[in-house]
């Protein structure tokens, strides 16, 4: 192909952060009419690069070809008038303005963004409507469909669809599909395996900041690019490890956790469930099917409207989160923004939860607190380069923090919200494995994940819910994507009382 | 999905009186400012004429000269707390401009003292830059810097005249001292009118406006839609300064002369009653209208308590309270709105 024909070629790009070296020798070719994947664990360097790419920050070193021409951009504006536009990972639409203000702000034409909005089924959208006061999945199709009304060459997709329903992600993959029939670029970085598969034709592999391989995207490519990831000596111990331990025996006596006919606003009817102690307890749902609500009761976060909860037998009334910590419930949030304190160093992050009770009120006793830390991030192989602060760690390593605050304090019942949101899939698995560990080890799991796949892996008995109730019970076994999905939809009751 | 259904603007039945009635409402939710404030300032209204039933266009006038000053002070710091950021040097801005003009303007004609009068303007956008160019650049947080350059200011304002003095031609101080076509329409009304008009308009319907809005609401987004985030923040304080600079000038108008230590007083007062008129600490939300009314109201108090013989020092308690509970209120919506849902 012509070099001038090229949308976009960088080749050894490095960026350094401080003491953290972000990328060392990334490269990656995009050709017209393409899918392209970025891939690599979190850390590897992709959200960097996806900030050069689009002049968010500048590279320390390599160099960047648009068309055959070599250029160095100095803000978003510049990328843009070349033709590379981004949808970030998070929505970029400033909350206290209205979507007409944030599109002249942006200088999008209305009319482009209206078309983009309507392929995406949202033709109705209120441009007068403020952009805090509308739910994340819309701000996302927004995000879209603004960056194409630009009409860039290349269009740069970063984890759109990490919490999106599915039925909005297949909206937004028939929209891709139809740019690049029209022989436009997407770059599109996404953790979700069958998603690159079913849409990219290749895929750039970085891993520590370096480009490690290019694939074309094939049936079966899939290894071969979880190989590129890991490093092929990983990738054996992470698929070993993957094979679930026999279910632990469930212990005897009073459940763990027991939630009786629990209602909470609209979004939670009636739910009642029950886990041992050595059990892990997997939810599946949709988005917003009343999981939140379920939680955040459990949690002590919100106040429930009606129905029981009783720990190890006895009934509890948490005002608090304080409350249910108290009694052994502890919960890992999806947000991980909601649990940590960025500015603050890894051992204080994981430390904080034991200075609850007023008798540690006084001095800290500094010897005991750093061995049980350290003793933590050993067993979380947690990486320790940015210790000093927990916001400049890879979201993965956030989120290891986020457990391992848990593993130093002590608890009964852990409540897991998509802890493995966002998260790349070496650092899954050592979750996964963790999370059994836990339970061989006698605690009680409850598990909600938007990643199906991970319920046979990890659970040993699954429940499904939707409209706010229970639909479906089934043993983790059998519980494989297909019938949990059709659950999920609420198709499963239908289907078995037709049975 | 609950998603599509809370974007369908015709969900909730058709009948134009429940649109009215949401157009309404949403107006009230957007601009919080333009509703509550109005009807605030007129409640105070009508008390004070209650209590005072001489209530005449003296007291009109008077009222506008003293809420002049403050009206701009808060208007200087809404720009700027918009923006996102704070500054705690407008009162010191205001003696520096106040003090500049009484003490050039002694001895000019009237001509003289309107070109005075600019330069002192364009005096008072360079001292809101220094904050601007120092917050932006420096990186130091800009509580810290405006606390600083205010006291610098305030010095400065003290080189310039050491004790209350200086003054300015009488056409010059009838702008704002004066009235015009009827005792009931005073100069410093039409002025702090003019100066909202003049420089604020244009600002809220340029991309500089919606700039302002956008860097005060999420810096991050901003970013990424475009915004020169650096150059935003600077011109707020610009702008804070510009009009710091009227409000000194509207000082020397209705005192006739300088006064070193006045401006002072209007840090605090001018970001109380930008906060009373709706502008959020946080930034992004707000607007420059309900914090110049709220200015109106901080001023009745004093007065209304004088009218009815009580100790005007009262007067800082009640506006303290006044702005808790304008404060609260904004609080006690949302938890009832958000029971209700």
């Amino acid at each position: 192909m012509n070099s001038a024909e090229v949308p976009l070629r960088v080749s050894g790009v490095a960026k350094r952060f401080g003491s953290v070296v972000a990328l060392r020798d990334a490269s990656l070719e995009v050709r017209r009419g393409e899918v392209h994947a970025l891939m690599g664990a979190n850390g590897a360097g992709k959200s960097t690069l996806v900030k050069i790419l689009t002049g968010v920050h500048p590279a320390d070193r390599g160099e960047m070809v648009i068309r055959g021409e070599r250029r160095r951009f100095r803000s978003p504006t510049e990328a843009r008038q070349a033709g590379i536009v981004s949808v970030y990972q998070d929505p970029a639409l400033v909350p206290d303005l209205t979507v007409g203000q944030n599109l002249r702000l942006a200088r999008v034409a209305r009319d482009a963004v209206r078309e983009g909005l309507g392929r995406l089924g949202l033709a109705e959208l209120d441009f007068s409507a403020f952009v805090r006061d509308l739910p994340y999945p819309i701000l996302r199709l927004i995000d879209l469909a603004r960056a194409l009304a630009s009409d860039p060459s290349v269009l740069l997709v970063d984890e759109i669809t990490a919490s999106l329903p599915a039925d909005l992600s297949e909206r937004i993959f028939a929209l891709l599909r139809g740019w690049r029939a029209r022989g436009r670029s997407v770059i599109f970085i996404s953790h979700r395996m069958a998603e690159v598969s079913a849409l990219c034709d290749r895929t750039t592999v970085l891993r520590d900041g370096v480009t490690v391989g290019v694939t074309e995207t094939a049936s079966g490519s899939e290894e071969r690019i979880v190989e590129l990831m890991l490093g092929s000596e990983v990738a054996r111990a992470a698929s070993d490890s993957s094979a679930r331990s026999s279910a632990a025996a469930p212990h005897q006596g009073a459940p763990a956790l027991e939630v009786r006919n629990l209602s909470c606003g609209r979004l939670l009817n009636n739910v009642s469930f029950a886990i041992s102690a050595g059990e892990v307890l997997g939810i599946a749902a949709l988005e917003g099917q009343g999981q939140e609500e379920l939680f955040d009761c459990i949690a002590g976060v919100r106040a429930r409207d009606s129905g029981e909860i009783l720990v190890r037998g006895r009934p509890e009334r948490f005002h608090h989160p304080a409350d249910a910590i108290r009694a052994g419930l502890v919960l890992v949030p999806a947000n991980r923004l909601q649990a940590m304190l960025p500015q603050r160093s890894i051992r204080e992050n994981v430390a904080l939860p034991a200075y609850g009770g007023l008798r540690h009120w006084g001095p800290i006793d500094m010897r005991r607190e750093r061995a049980r830390v350290e003793s933590a991030i050993r067993r979380l192989q947690i990486d320790t380069r940015a210790e000093s602060e927990l916001r400049r760690l890879s979201g993965g390593n956030q989120q290891k923090v986020m457990i391992a605050r848990w593993l130093a304090g002590e608890f009964k019942t852990l409540l897991c919200f998509d802890p493995t949101r966002g998260i790349d899939i070496g650092t899954k698995r050592q979750i996964y494995g963790l999370l059994r560990e836990l339970a061989t080890d006698g605690a009680a799991i409850l598990l909600f994940t938007s990643e199906l796949p991970e319920i046979p892996l990890v659970c040993d008995r699954a429940i499904v819910l939707f409209g706010g109730g229970i639909v479906h019970e089934m043993p983790a076994a059998g519980a494989d994507e297909a019938t949990l999905l059709r659950a999920a939809h609420g198709l499963a009751a239908e289907h078995e009382a037709g049975a | 999905m609950s998603a599509v259904r809370a974007t369908d603007p015709a969900s909730d039945g058709g009948a134009g009186a429940t649109r009215a009635r949401r157009g309404v409402r949403r107006f009230a939710q957007r601009y919080p400012g333009l509703v509550g404030m109005p009807l605030l300032l007129i409640l105070f209204l009508a008390v004070t004429v209650a209590i005072h039933p001489e209530f005449g266009s003296f007291d009109v006038q008077s009222l506008a000269m003293g809420a002049m000053p403050l009206a701009l002070a808060a208007a200087a710091q809404s720009v700027v707390v918009i923006s996102g950021g704070i500054d705690l040097s407008v009162g010191s801005m205001m003696a520096v401009t106040n003090v500049l003009a009484a003490a050039t303007m002694e001895e000019a004609t009237f001509g003289q003292s309107l070109l005075l009068a600019a330069a002192v303007l364009a005096a008072g956008v360079l001292l809101g830059a220094v904050n601007g160019l120092i917050v932006v650049f420096s990186r130091v947080p800009d509580v810290v810097v405006t606390l600083t350059t205010g006291f610098i200011w305030g010095g400065v304002a003290l080189l310039i005249l050491e004790k209350p003095g200086g003054g300015a031609p009488d056409e010059f101080l009838n702008l704002g001292a004066g009235t015009l076509l009827t005792p009931w329409l005073s100069g410093a009304l039409i002025l702090l009118a003019a100066a909202v008009a003049i420089i604020w308009l244009p600002v809220l319907h340029s991309r500089l406006g919606l700039a302002l809005y956008a860097v005060g609401s999420d810096r991050a987004s901003a970013f990424r839609s475009g915004v020169k985030v650096e150059l935003t923040r600077f011109l707020a304080y610009a702008l804070g300064g510009l009009f710091s600079a009227v409000g000194g000038i509207g000082l020397t108008m209705t005192t006739g002369i300088g006064s070193p230590l006045a401006g002072v007083y209007y840090t605090l007062s001018g970001l109380a009653a930008a906060v009373l008129g709706g502008v959020r600490l946080a930034g992004g939300r707000g607007g420059i209208v309900g914090p110049v009314l709220a200015a109106y109201v901080l001023t009745l108090i004093p007065t209304d308590l004088i009218f009815l013989n009580i100790d005007p020092n009262f007067g800082q308690v009640i506006q303290g309270t006044l702005i808790v509970l304008v404060v609260m209120a904004d609080g006690v919506l949302f938890l009832l709105r958000g029971r209700k849902a």
